[in-house]
């Protein structure tokens, strides 16, 4: 469904993502993962047209979107949640939702008509389903980390995607949130049929959900396929795992 | 129970009785708050709602401006044709200058505004022909109210009044007309999607929102809604000069809408008032009203930074909570 063949950048001479390729099969959960500073972000920026790729192409089913502006490509079914800042923080949770609604069913050119009543239902079910039904009229803003990553999903949900990509979801989050909220996300996923494609540092974390598993390192690939097989890889365990063989 | 109160048609009521007080004056002030409110409230479509910082804003005010005046002093249109076509001028240079802006972000933003309006105002400083370039165009003639009159036969109270007087209330009800249309857009979807791009322009593109467009329709209406208000404030003024289009007019609009409070639809409508009101006061005791002003704009940023809107909606917030425990 999404191809990544041979995405470069650099920046300043520094070699950010060298040549990465990578497959994400329709329905699938795949995880991007690496240590710090192994271009994760930078991939994802690249994905999503962001940043512009030096090289390299990005296929959603099968036609190339590389380098396409944000808005584009959200329009193409692509959704995508960030790191940091990834809501509107002086709209209420409902509205932060309700927006997203408005833009991806095309009416946000309408000037006529009032927001307030639009999509109230869609936005209801969407706050339920994240788990923050409770918290609809509360200012985003405030809140909590978890809080607000929930709210982030119920955002890039609301786009109704074929494809989810997620920057590191659980970041930032205790041991027990972080349980929950990858459980919530391998629920949402399955029961919409999204293929997902995330992020991530926590090595349990995403052998706990991930079909599919691409290890990054320095800006290269060094292993790709299942899990168990990532798992036993000697050069990951060599880079990531920090195991000396 | 507080909030049902239709404040908006009390004050504009309100308004439109000042007249009767019999003082050339109050009209006057009146006249003069009504259409920096409306200016001040276009303003804050890009401030407030979009989160643009225009430093340029008396550009599209001095268009409109001169633009009602030359068509009204020089080809005599009457004024029904000549304030839509005011804002129409307006709504196209801003749409050409926001081409260009809305590719700058924050400071980048706010210097290409006033860059443009600079170009304007130089524009009527030098197109002596046209412009009536350094003097200004003197006597621009009031619209015709004759019509008002023959009105005035049949109903109560609409004849009898002085010109300025009906021009007083041809201005307020345009005013209103105005705001109304704007507090519709701003709760709008459209006005839903402005709010995303202030709160996170990064997201809100990636919730289908192609921010540049959005950022250039909200220029061109702010740009029509100031061309009006700069239409109407030539004919009120009795004449147009380039100053209309200085970047201190800027600077004056925008301080009435941070002073009023961004984030309340009618807080730089109030802004306006104060402004002028206590510019009205302050005047008549001391020749230092900037040195007040300086010192208002002190207290402002740090006591309130809300503005008065702010303020205002903080206190009600907390009256209610304690009614409620009550």
């Amino acid at each position: 469904m999404l191809e990544v063949r041979d995405l470069a950048k650099r920046f300043d001479g520094f070699q950010a993502v060298g040549g990465v390729s990578f497959d994400v099969p329709r329905g699938a959960i795949s995880a991007i993962i690496g240590p710090n500073g192994a271009g994760k972000t930078t991939l994802f920026n690249l994905i999503t047209g962001h940043l512009r790729a030096d090289s390299g192409r990005v296929v959603l089913n099968g036609r190339d979107v590389t380098g396409i502006a944000p808005h584009r490509l959200c329009r193409l079914g692509v959704g995508r949640s960030f790191q940091r800042q990834n809501i509107f923080p002086r709209l209420t949770v409902l509205e932060n939702v309700q927006a997203a609604y408005v833009s991806h069913r095309g009416r946000g050119w309408s000037m006529l008509g009032r927001v307030d009543g639009l999509y109230r239902d869609e936005t209801a079910r969407l706050l339920e389903a994240v788990g923050l039904r409770d918290k609809a009229g509360e200012v985003a803003g405030l809140l909590s980390h978890g809080g607000q990553k929930q709210l982030e999903l119920g955002i890039a949900l609301a786009l109704e995607p074929e494809i989810l990509l997620l920057d590191e979801p659980t970041a930032g989050m205790s041991a027990a949130e972080t349980r929950e909220s990858i459980a919530l996300i391998g629920r949402l996923a399955r029961e919409r049929r999204l293929t997902l494609l995330f992020t991530e540092h926590d090595m349990q974390v995403v052998f706990s959900i991930a079909q599919r598993i691409t290890v990054l390192h320095q800006g290269r690939v060094i292993a790709d396929g299942a899990p168990e097989a990532v798992r036993r890889d000697p050069e990951v365990r060599r880079v990531y795992l920090g195991e000396r063989s | 129970m507080m909030r049902r109160v239709p404040w908006p048609l009390i004050v504009l009521v309100a308004a439109f009785c000042v007249p009767a007080l019999g003082s050339r004056y109050y009209t006057f002030v009146a006249n003069d708050i009504a259409i920096w409110a409306l200016f001040a409230t276009s303003l804050n479509l890009l401030v407030g709602y979009t989160g643009l910082v225009s430093f340029g804003h008396a550009a599209y005010f001095g268009i409109g401006a001169y633009t009602a005046g030359i068509l009204m002093k020089k080809l005599g249109l009457p004024f029904l044709l000549a304030l839509p076509a005011a804002a129409a001028l307006a709504a196209v240079a801003a749409l050409v200058f926001g081409f260009f802006c809305v590719r700058l972000t924050r400071i980048y933003f706010a210097m290409l505004t006033l860059a443009f309006a600079q170009i304007v105002w130089a524009i009527c400083f030098k197109w002596n022909e046209m412009t009536g370039g350094e003097q200004g165009m003197p006597e621009i003639p009031y619209p015709d109210f004759v019509w008002f009159e023959s009105i005035g036969q049949v109903v109560p109270f609409v004849g009898g009044w002085r010109t300025a007087e009906y021009f007083y209330f041809v201005s307020l009800a345009v005013v209103a007309a105005c705001l109304w249309c704007m507090r519709r857009i701003v709760a709008s979807p459209f006005g839903r999607m402005l709010t995303t791009i202030r709160e996170n322009p990064e997201r809100a593109a990636f919730i289908g929102v192609d921010v540049r467009r959005y950022e250039l329709a909200a220029f061109v209406l702010a740009g029509a809604f100031a061309g009006v208000a700069g239409g109407l404030f030539g004919i009120f003024n009795r004449g147009v000069f380039p100053d209309f289009a200085y970047w201190n007019k800027s600077a004056e609009v925008l301080i009435m809408t941070l002073l009023g409070g961004i984030h309340t639809f009618f807080g730089p409508a109030v802004g306006a008032a104060v402004l002028i009101w206590l510019n009205q006061q302050i005047v008549s005791y001391t020749q230092y009203w900037p040195l007040i002003l300086g010192t208002l704009l002190i207290v402002l940023l740090f006591a309130f930074p809300g503005g008065i809107g702010g303020a205002a909606e903080a206190l009600f917030v907390r009256l209610a909570r304690r009614l409620r425990r009550a």
